[in-house]
Order: C-alpha cells, then structure tokens, then sequence
C-alpha cells in the first residue's frame, strides 16, 4: 500500500503552484500516492486560460470577471510589479531550464497525481466544472480530503 | 563504475532528476545499475533521501568538475 500525500492548495499565485507541484511531483517519483485539492484562489490555478468563465448573478459575474484564474495568468506573491516581476521569474525560469507551470501539471499528471476541485469554493463563487482543466478529475468536499489526510504521511496547506 | 544504463539530468533542478530517474528505473530490471549525471548541488542528499524512501540502493555518488555521478542499484 503506498504511502498517501495530500496537498490543500488554498492560493492562486504562480510561485506557491510551483511549490506545491515541486512537491506534488517529487512525492509522485517517491512512489507516493498524491492528491492535490484544489480550494478557494487555489482553484485558479486549474482552470482554462482559453474562453470566460460562466456563472450567474451580478456579483458572481463580476468576482470571475476580476478573479479569471488560468495558470498564465496567476500573479507571484512578491514582487508581482504588475506582471514585470512574473515575466522575468518566467524568463529566469526559462533560461534555467526549469518546466512552466503548464508542464509541471503535465508532469504530475503524467505522474498519477490526483486533482480534487472543492465543490464548495465553486458553488459559493459560481464557477461550473467546464470551466476546469481536464486535468481535474474528480470534485468532493471536505470529507474527500480528510479521508485522504487521515491515512496520509504528509499533509500540506499551501 | 559500470552501468546499465545512463540518465542525464544535466542543467536540470528539484524536482526534474528524481522525477526522470524513477521513471527511468521503471525500464530497467531488479539488480541493474543505473548512472545519473546531474549538475545540481542538491543531487547530494537528494538523491539518498530518494533511495531511502523507495528502498532502492544508492551506490556511490562521485564529485566530478562540472557535475555529480549517481549510481542506484534497483532493488525490486
């Protein structure tokens, strides 16, 4: 039986999605079985960068229209500049042969690293599983995680 | 040392070389040797830490000019 990781990804910025699939990757190649789900800001991370985001209600209309998500187009948590600190982190990033944030979901797919999107966050903020990656295979709540941490070696809140 | 088989993760970081070599070891048979080249410094302990947990059998790590040499031997 191997041994289970978890990861709740709670944030939408590109530098702590390169943490999270760092080690979401890393547990993956350890034989691990990994489960990231996906929460709140984190659900940007997974979603389309391709077409808007449909929900109904005003207020709901305009919280996607400002909080449109994709993997390009997350923001770093430091030194964001209004996206100059992104392009160059992405350059750097570039030049050191390290994958994108698009490979790296690629990889821990390709890994057997399993993609949970919280179907609260989605109801509350009026987001529909079209507008997810496919990536994203299965949508549960709260029990789904705990099930998982609870036989988990390690469980982490990023 | 002689190996089997080479995997070359030069210019590649955490978690690029681990990931390559589980994928890599899964082609080879129990008791066969491969060589990993890497020229990241956390190879060092990274890669002990990698065998310990998924019980294959580090068999040298030699320091060269330029870069690290990784042996494991596949357990099963």
């Amino acid at each position: 039986m191997p041994e289970k990781v978890t990861l709740v990804i709670f944030s939408g910025e590109m530098d702590k999605a390169l943490a999270a699939f760092n080690i979401a990757i890393g547990a993956a190649s350890m034989g691990m079985e990994v489960s990231m789900f996906f929460t709140f800001w984190g659900l940007n991370i997974v979603k389309k960068n391709q077409g808007p985001i449909k929900s109904r209600g005003i207020m709901r209309k305009m919280l996607n229209f400002m909080n449109r998500g994709g993997s390009k187009r997350l923001p770093l948590s430091k030194f964001h500049m209004l996206g100059l600190g992104k392009w160059m982190m992405g350059k750097l990033m570039r030049d050191a042969k390290f994958p994108s944030l698009d490979e790296l979901i690629a990889i821990a797919r390709e890994a057997g690293v399993k993609f949970i999107a919280c179907t609260t966050s989605m109801g509350i903020m009026g987001i529909s599983k079209e507008a997810f990656v496919p990536e994203v295979d299965r949508f549960a709540g709260v029990a789904t995680y705990l099930a998982e941490a609870k036989e988990g070696k390690v469980n982490l809140f990023i | 040392m002689k190996a089997d088989a080479t995997l070359d993760c030069s210019g590649l970081y955490c978690p690029m070389p681990i990931f390559h070599t589980g994928n890599k070891l899964k082609e080879l048979e129990a008791g066969q040797v491969l060589e990993i080249l890497a020229d990241d410094e956390g190879i060092k302990v990274d890669m002990p830490a990698w065998c310990r947990a998924t019980g294959n059998e580090l068999l040298d790590i030699e320091e060269e000019a330029g870069g690290y040499k990784v042996y494991i031997r596949k357990s099963k």
